[in-house]
């Protein structure tokens, strides 16, 4: 049986140095992973699927859940921060009650009262409102008129965008003048600059002086330019015939100032209505800043749900990957026996296939966080159309969800891992 | 025998027992071997199946541990060692060639014969420069980029050897080499295990084909977990 070819095994002096260090070791379990999960395509899509779903759902929830908050938070905001509101009691008589705001006592003296002599007030501004019928030549418009005094600008932070705002002699005088919002003028004026013309609000005619910016729809769903704004002594006296107002906005000047204020201003009015001992307050302050931390509150609780469930999610993605993982490792019984018999210690398979789980959970973690933003940036695009949906992606629910990715890799591979590394070399060479 | 016995023992088995415990009945695959392997020695492994030959070589090639008994691999006690020491043993003192080859099927012949330096801890460019040098002693350079499928018979015994002499081993243990091999890859395989006799490597070739066995030097018949037959020990080659 000698061979024809004289073969020669005299093979050059090993000289490569090994350097068995922890870094190469995962270097090496790292390629060899990669190699694996390519060499089986299909299988590690699937598989990344349940974290990519997972990951994805938890951002886009997360950042609907924020966008709902933070459109709440401005839609508070947009009526002004550090705000008091003060409205009339509902009225009581003989046992009856009337409606909450029924009462007929506050008047606007009692707005000029607190301006005087409560301090750390920055802005008072009495309204009063009611629906009428606006009418510009054949075009009509049914909106809600509200009567304000020159503070409500600030108070509300509206912007002019063309014209000027009611002043505080359009006040005394009385004027028939009108602020308009964009939706009105829209409705009446179509493309046409509305300043200037004339108007008929309840058959009576008032001039256009100011064009508001648009500030868009509340939370609440509420068209906040549908909205015509004319002097706070008009409405009363000239369209409504009434003394009364219907609210006193106040906005403090600190947040710390809230209950203070609130406090002096409960004495001042029961002062100036005579109301003593225990007799019921016929007016009610609000504090709109602990409302809006309460709805806050809830929305983030909403936002946590949401989370959570997306969180399941995430969870059953971890256990799909334990399930391939199981499978991969008795597929590939024999190789764990090729490589123990060629030298692979406990820790090197062990490596292997912790890395290859953990890849799944890193790249799928990486994808589901690309398509999370996408979907989320979708849910933007096609609420903008339905209303004003809006989302808010933070880096917390990213950062979240892709370390608890990794850790769901990682925790998920540990025990298909270890049944890998614990393999006996000879039972798993002899494995068919 | 004079001579031989002056020659490095590179395998010595002292009261070799292996006993496995089968529904609380002691059954001894290994009873009682002692063997001295030298340097440079072709032993062949013979023996019928259930006789123990497959134990024995598992013990040898430091896949398994006997129950009792000493064996001294190039001085080193072995018999005690951990599960993760016997895989560095495995790794630095041992070459295996399988009767199914034992390639990884995702990876080339390259990476196949490679892979034994991964967990020694070469360096990537050292590792493949190596594989390539033992591919290159067993004529396969050219099919380097190759997977194993794309090999036939032969070429995939030929890349196992290499991978057995990567990483420059004590002993290569060869598990029926040519079982699955037609009878031109046999005479082939068979050719390059009289070369690498012939330049003084140890080898411990297992089978149950006589024709085979004669190849060696030395043949060894195990029956019933006992060695039987001793013959032409101390035959060694020259180490050139």
């Amino acid at each position: 049986m000698s061979s024809e070819k004289e073969q020669s095994f005299k093979l050059p002096p090993f000289t490569a140095k090994a350097h068995p260090s922890w870094l190469n070791a995962v270097r090496q379990c790292f390629l060899m992973a990669i190699t694996a999960l390519e060499g089986n395509k299909m299988r590690t899509l699937l598989t990344m699927l349940g974290i990519i779903i997972g990951v994805g759902a938890v951002i886009a929830l997360v950042s609907v859940g924020m966008g709902v908050k933070s459109n709440v938070t401005d839609s508070f905001a947009s009526l002004g921060s550090n705000m008091l509101i003060v409205s009339p009691g509902s009225s009581n008589r003989g046992g009856v009650r009337g409606a909450a705001g029924s009462m007929q006592t506050l008047k606007y003296d009692d707005a000029l009262a607190i301006k005087e002599k409560i301090k750390k007030i920055e802005y008072v501004s009495p309204t009063v409102s009611s629906s009428y019928q606006v009418v510009n030549g054949n075009q009509n418009w049914n909106t809600s008129v509200q009567g304000v005094t020159p503070e409500f600008l600030s108070i509300r932070s509206l912007t002019i965008g063309y014209g000027s705002f009611i002043t505080q002699d359009d006040m005394n005088k009385r004027q028939r003048v009108a602020v308009i919002g964009t939706t009105v003028a829209t409705n009446l004026f179509g493309t046409e600059n509305p300043v200037g013309k004339n108007i008929r609000v309840n058959n009576q005619p008032f001039k256009v002086i100011g064009l508001l910016e648009s500030k868009g729809q509340s939370s609440m769903g509420q068209d906040q330019d549908d909205m015509v704004y004319i002097p706070l002594t008009t409405a009363q006296e000239r369209m409504m015939g009434i003394t009364y107002v219907q609210s006193i906005n106040l906005q403090v000047e600190s947040q710390e100032a809230m209950d203070e204020v609130q406090a002096n201003v409960e004495t001042l009015l029961r002062q100036r209505h005579h109301i003593v001992g225990g007799k019921e307050d016929d007016f009610h302050v609000r504090n709109l800043t602990s409302i809006m931390e309460s709805v806050s509150q809830s929305t983030s609780m909403l936002t946590l749900l949401l989370g959570c469930i997306a969180g399941i999610s995430l969870l059953v993605g971890g256990i799909g990957i334990m399930n391939i993982m199981m499978v991969s490792v008795t597929e590939r019984t024999r190789e764990i026996g090729i490589r123990k018999a060629l030298g692979a210690t406990y820790h090197d398979i062990m490596l292997q296939f912790m890395i290859e789980s953990m890849v799944i959970g890193i790249v799928g973690g990486v994808i589901g966080i690309v398509l999370g933003c996408g979907a989320s940036k979708l849910v933007e695009y096609l609420g903008a159309s339905l209303g004003s949906l809006t989302t808010v992606i933070t880096p917390l629910p990213i950062f979240v969800s892709f370390f608890f990715s990794v850790g769901i890799g990682l925790f998920f591979g540990i025990y298909p891992a270890r049944k890998a590394a614990k393999l006996d070399p000879i039972e798993a060479l002899r494995y068919e | 025998m004079a001579e031989t016995d002056k020659r490095h023992v590179t395998i010595r088995l002292t009261g070799i027992k292996k006993i496995y415990k089968i529904g609380g009945e002691e059954l001894a695959a290994l009873n009682g071997i002692d063997l001295n392997i030298h340097q440079g020695e072709f032993a062949a492994l013979m023996g019928p199946s259930g006789s123990g030959k497959s134990t024995l070589m598992n013990i040898l090639g430091c896949l398994d541990r006997p129950t009792v008994g000493s064996y001294k691999l190039d001085g080193e006690e072995v018999a005690g060692l951990s599960d993760d020491q016997l895989a560095v043993t495995r790794n630095k003192k041992i070459g295996f060639v399988f009767q199914n080859f034992n390639l990884l099927s995702r990876i080339t012949a390259l990476e196949n014969v490679a892979l034994p330096l991964v967990y020694a801890g070469v360096g990537k460019r050292d590792r493949l420069e190596r594989a390539l040098q033992c591919l290159r002693a067993v004529g396969l350079e050219d099919r380097a980029d190759h997977q194993p499928n794309e090999l036939s018979g032969g070429q995939r015994q030929r890349v196992a050897i290499a991978r057995a002499l990567v990483n420059e081993p004590h002993i290569i243990m060869a598990d029926e080499p040519t079982g699955n091999l037609d009878t031109k890859s046999t005479k082939d395989i068979m050719g390059i295990f009289e070369a690498m006799h012939r330049e003084g490597r140890t080898i411990i070739l297992v089978t149950h084909e006589p024709e085979i066995a004669a190849c060696a030097s030395r043949q060894l018949l195990v029956r019933d977990g006992k060695i039987t037959r001793d013959e032409g020990k101390g035959v060694v080659m020259d180490v050139v």
